[in-house]
C-alpha cells in the first residue's frame, strides 16, 4: 500500500465513514432483496443500494483524491450520472417483464392492463 | 494511509461480500426468472461499487475506469435478459 | 446553422463532459471536446424523433435540488421499512395515477425521477399516456400520494416541457 501519501486526519475519517455507510446501505439493499415476499416488493431495496451507496462511494472517492492530488479530481462523478440513466431503464423493463409474465401465467394479484383496448406485449 | 482508513476499507470490503452473498442466495433461491435476472443486475452494482473502494485502496485511476465499464456491461446484460423474458428474443 | 448545431446544448454538454473526464484544459483536449460535441448530435440525429424544447430553466434548477431531497429521505424511508419488515410488513399496492403531461421527453424525465427515488416504481404506461400504473413499497394514504407525486414531480415537468 502507499504509504508516501500523509493525508490530513479530517480526509481520512471522512471517506471512511463514507465508505462503511456505502456498505451499510448495500447490506440493506441485499436484505430485502433477500427477505421480501414479492417481486414487485424486491425491485425498490436494490434502487437503495445504486443510489445511496453508489453516491457515498462516488463522494469518498472524490474527497480522498482530491485530496490527495491537492486540486479537484472530480471524474468519479461520472458514476452516479451513468447509474441514473442506466438504472431507470433496467427498472421499468423488469417491472414490465413482471406484469407480463405474471399476467401471462394468470396470477391475480396483479391489476389487469391499463390501456383500454392495448395489446400487452404482442 | 492510516490504520483507520485501512480497517475502514476491510471492514466496507467485507461488508459488500456478505451483500453478495445473500443475493446469491436470491439468485438460487428466486421462484421466478425475473427475480433471478433482478438479484443478477444487484450483483453487478455490488461489484462496481467494490471496485471504486478498491480504487481508493491501491490509489490508482484504472478501478474507476474498470467500475465503468461493469456498469456498463451490468446494464447491456440485464437489459437483454429482461428483453429476452418479455420478447422471446433480444433484437427483433 | 441548425442544420450544422442540432442541438447546442447537448453539444456543450458533451463538450463540458469531455474535460471533466480528462481534466485537463490543454488545447489538444478543447479541440478534441469540441469535435466531439459537434459530431455525435449529426451523428445521432435519425435516433431523435421530436426536438427537445426546454423552457424555464430556473424551474428545472429548483426541480433538481427538490428530487435531490426526495432521493435521501425516501431511501432512508425505505431502508427503514425493509429494517422493520419483521414486525411491520410494508403495505405495497399498485397504483393508477391520472397523467396530466404527455410530452415523451416529460415523461422520461419523470420515469427517471420517478426510479432514482426508491419507494417508487414506474411499471406501465397506457397507449394514449393518460393513466400511469405506480408500484409503491409502502402506502399509507392513496389520494395524498397521488396528490403529492402530482404537484412535486408532474407540475414543474409540465412547466418545462410544455
Amino acid at each position: 500500500m502507499n504509504s508516501l501519501y500523509v493525508l490530513p486526519f479530517w480526509v481520512e475519517v471522512l471517506t471512511a465513514v463514507l465508505l462503511v455507510l456505502s456498505s451499510l446501505f448495500a447490506l440493506v439493499g441485499a436484505v430485502g432483496l433477500l427477505g421480501m415476499k414479492d417481486f414487485f416488493q424486491r425491485m425498490h431495496p436494490p434502487a437503495l443500494a445504486s443510489t445511496l451507496g453508489a453516491w457515498c462511494v462516488a463522494l469518498a472517492s472524490i474527497v480522498y483524491f482530491s485530496a490527495m492530488k491537492e486540486a479537484p479530481v472530480l471524474h468519479a462523478w461520472l458514476i452516479p450520472i451513468l447509474l441514473a440513466i442506466t438504472v431507470p431503464v433496467t427498472t421499468l423493463l423488469l417491472a414490465r417483464t413482471g406484469l407480463f409474465r405474471k399476467r401471462m401465467a394468470g396470477d391475480g394479484d396483479v391489476p389487469p392492463e391499463v390501456s383500454e383496448g392495448g395489446r400487452e406485449g404482442k | 494511509m492510516s490504520p483507520l482508513l485501512a480497517h475502514a476499507i476491510l471492514l466496507s470490503l467485507s461488508v459488500f461480500t456478505v451483500a453478495m452473498v445473500l443475493t446469491l442466495i436470491r439468485l438460487f433461491k428466486g421462484p421466478s426468472a425475473q427475480d433471478r435476472v433482478l438479484a443478477l443486475d444487484y450483483l453487478y452494482i455490488l461489484a462496481m461499487l467494490m471496485m471504486l473502494v478498491l480504487g481508493i485502496r491501491y490509489a490508482s485511476d484504472t478501478y474507476f475506469e474498470a467500475a465503468l465499464l461493469i456498469a456498463l456491461f451490468g446494464f447491456v446484460g440485464s437489459f437483454a435478459l429482461a428483453k429476452f423474458l418479455l420478447r422471446g428474443e433480444v433484437i427483433e | 446553422m441548425k442544420r450544422l448545431l442540432p442541438a447546442p446544448l447537448l453539444s456543450l454538454a458533451l463538450w463540458a463532459l469531455w474535460l471533466l473526464l480528462n481534466l485537463s484544459l490543454s488545447v489538444g483536449n478543447l479541440l478534441l471536446g469540441a469535435l466531439l460535441g459537434f459530431l455525435a448530435p449529426i451523428m445521432f440525429a435519425p435516433l431523435r424523433p421530436l426536438p427537445a424544447r426546454i423552457r424555464k430553466p430556473g424551474v428545472a434548477f429548483t426541480l433538481f435540488w427538490v428530487v435531490g431531497r426526495d432521493v435521501i429521505t425516501s431511501n432512508l424511508q425505505v431502508a427503514w421499512g425493509v429494517l422493520r419488515a419483521r414486525q411491520k410488513p410494508p403495505r405495497s399496492a399498485f397504483i393508477k395515477v391520472p397523467l396530466d403531461l404527455h410530452d415523451a421527453h416529460g415523461l422520461a424525465a419523470l420515469s427517471m425521477i420517478c426510479t432514482v427515488v426508491p419507494g417508487t416504481v414506474w411499471s406501465e404506461l397506457a397507449l394514449d399516456r393518460s393513466v400511469l400504473l405506480l408500484h409503491v413499497f409502502d402506502l399509507d394514504n392513496e389520494a395524498q400520494f397521488i396528490e403529492h407525486f402530482k404537484t412535486t414531480y408532474e407540475r414543474p415537468l409540465m412547466e418545462i416541457f410544455q
